[in-house]
């Protein structure tokens, strides 16, 4: 089973990438099986939110929130701490939306530049295109195919293109 | 058929849709709400005919079905928690009138202290108002639930009302890939409610009347009859959802590994699957750890029970509910079942996940460990000793 932790704010769209990951995942072979869910509560905007995705190719039964991921991506920097690494599985990583260099298991992508050249409001899709290339969880066409199952048709198109330069900056 | 990612009340709502209720009375509240959410935009978009009422609270909500109900047509109403609680009585009136009425309702803790979160002690604390009670374990389970069970609750052997319970979040909350049955295959399984326990100008009839002493307790030994009657119609109709379907349902209980397993958990809700994926983990050590999952807490599974642990060596008894002062309230159930089928094991009670607490692996291992060793009669699991 691949677990993936999403970090982000409030307002980020951290689930929504996560759901859209594993409806990507699951419709892409039958036997493929996915759980999306957000760390459970109130919803404020700014505030730290965790969403969960687990993917495996048999059925998931267990629901409890991930302990140890293979992926953890943080789409606000400000949430990034050393500590993160004790919540990754032993080959995980950790992918930042960040200027910065990455280094050893943290790979940084600057997702706030990308998405405000396409001039969307946040970088969930951004960040679902790099963790997708640097996984391979999910191809690109995959992800567009959740994209247009599950998003509103009038931003459809400018987060599949968020996805298709993220996955090639990343790639 | 479609393929769909969605969430238990998302997938709830697709079941209640293909079900086509003639009524639908809704009162939001956490975590149900997006399930008449849902309905209300099938309703706005034509994708379902049904009446849809805004009423003023869960009170509300149960006497608008139940009026609905005794004009002869198909309703649904959906709660949780505190809400559940406000309708305890329309419960019982619902149930007294037989009045098939259908209650999805989204398993949440009861105040004090305020929380949203889930556990089980709402609906288990209902046991007695004359429901079916179902605890769905996955989104498609709930679906599935969601069509089923009018076709139990409106069956002239039962006529009873039917509460399907989701673990609040963990199942309302969380998305994960459901099967979309077509709307012909639904409509091939699931045919218009007829009754005659009905409001009807050309056969007027008494209803909801009062009963004194010499009549009331017949009426009340039907009841108990008409929700007996429920476990032979639970079975026909899944027999008849695995043909049209091909999906299939194990009846009151859903058993794992339990034949030659020496330590069982018995559970509801979506809990089981840790507890299976666990049992899996222990097997693979050599312990001979089994499941048994409640599907059906009314009519009460006894004789499953009894049948699938007999030959363990002890069992426990998992669940998000305490009786203050006694026990679980599903633990009771079982020691009845266990006593009564003579079958003469230690059994042990562990409550856990009030309040949405999590409940981990490394929780349910210990459960078969304490199982194996013996233990106190209650357990609240991962009560730290500062917590005393």
């Amino acid at each position: 089973m691949k677990e993936i932790l999403w970090l982000g704010r409030g307002g980020q769209g951290a689930f929504t990438a996560a759901r859209l990951l594993g409806a990507a995942f699951s419709a892409k072979e039958s036997g493929n099986s996915a759980l999306a869910f957000p760390s459970f509560g109130p919803e404020r905007r700014g505030a730290p939110v965790r969403a969960f995705t687990k993917l495996d190719t048999r059925e998931i039964s267990d629901r409890s929130e991930t302990e140890k991921a293979d992926y953890i991506v943080v789409l606000d920097e400000t949430l990034y701490s050393d500590s993160l690494t004790d919540l990754l599985k032993p080959d995980g990583k950790i992918i930042v939306n960040s200027g910065k260099p990455g280094e050893d298991r943290i790979i940084t992508s600057d997702a706030e530049s990308l998405a405000s050249e396409l001039r969307l409001p946040t970088v969930n899709t951004v960040m679902l295109g790099i963790l997708s290339a640097v996984s391979g969880v999910v191809s690109e066409e995959d992800i567009f195919r959740a994209v247009e199952g599950y998003m509103p048709e009038k931003i459809r198109e400018k987060n599949k293109l968020a996805v298709h330069r993220a996955y090639g900056e990343a790639l | 058929m479609a393929r769909k990612f969605l969430s238990g009340d998302e997938a709830f709502a697709e079941g209640i849709r293909l079900a086509k209720p003639d009524v639908i009375s809704a009162y939001p509240i956490t975590p149900q709400t997006i399930v008449v959410e849902r309905l209300s935009e099938m309703v706005e978009n034509g994708s379902l005919d049904s009446e849809f009422i805004h009423v003023e609270s869960e009170h509300s909500a149960l006497s608008c079905a139940m009026g609905a109900s005794a004009s002869g047509v198909r309703a649904f109403t959906a709660t949780s928690s505190q809400g559940l609680l406000y309708m305890a009585e329309c419960l019982y009136y619902a149930s007294g009138g037989r009045f098939p009425i259908v209650m999805m309702n989204a398993n949440r803790s009861t105040a004090l202290p305020w929380n949203i979160y889930g556990d089980q002690r709402d609906s288990l604390s209902q046991l007695d108002s004359g429901w079916i009670q179902a605890y769905a374990e996955n989104a498609q389970e709930a679906l599935d639930l969601a069509l089923m069970s009018f076709r139990i609750a409106e069956h002239r052997d039962v006529s009873t009302p039917f509460m399907i319970n989701l673990d609040g979040f963990i199942l309302t909350h969380t998305y994960e890939e459901v099967n979309i049955p077509d709307r012909a295959d639904a409509d091939r399984f699931l045919e218009p409610y007829e009754t005659e326990n009905r409001l009807d100008l050309n056969e007027p009839k008494n209803m909801a009347f009062s009963a004194g002493p010499d009549y009331n307790y017949i009426f009340k030994y039907k009841e108990h009859q008409g929700m007996l009657g429920a476990v032979p119609v639970i079975k026909e109709t899944e027999e008849k959802f695995a043909e049209i379907f091909g999906r299939k349902y194990t009846g009151l209980t859903d058993t794992y590994l339990t034949e030659d397993a020496d330590y069982i958990i018995i559970t509801l809700g979506t809990i089981a699957g840790l507890c299976r994926e666990t049992a899996d983990r222990l097997r693979a050590e050599g312990k001979k750890a089994g499941v048994v999952r409640i599907r059906y807490m009314r009519p009460f599974p006894a004789d499953e029970i009894a049948e699938a642990v007999k030959n363990a060596k002890a069992v426990a008894v998992l669940e998000k509910d305490i009786s203050f002062g006694n026990e679980g309230a599903v633990f009771t159930n079982v020691n009845s079942a266990l006593l009564t089928a003579g079958v003469k094991i230690p059994s042990y009670n562990f409550i856990g996940g009030l309040g949405g607490r999590n409940i981990s692996a490394s929780d349910i291992e210990e459960i078969f460990e304490k199982t194996e060793n013996g233990t106190e009669k209650v357990t609240f699991i991962g009560i730290g000793v500062d917590e005393k």
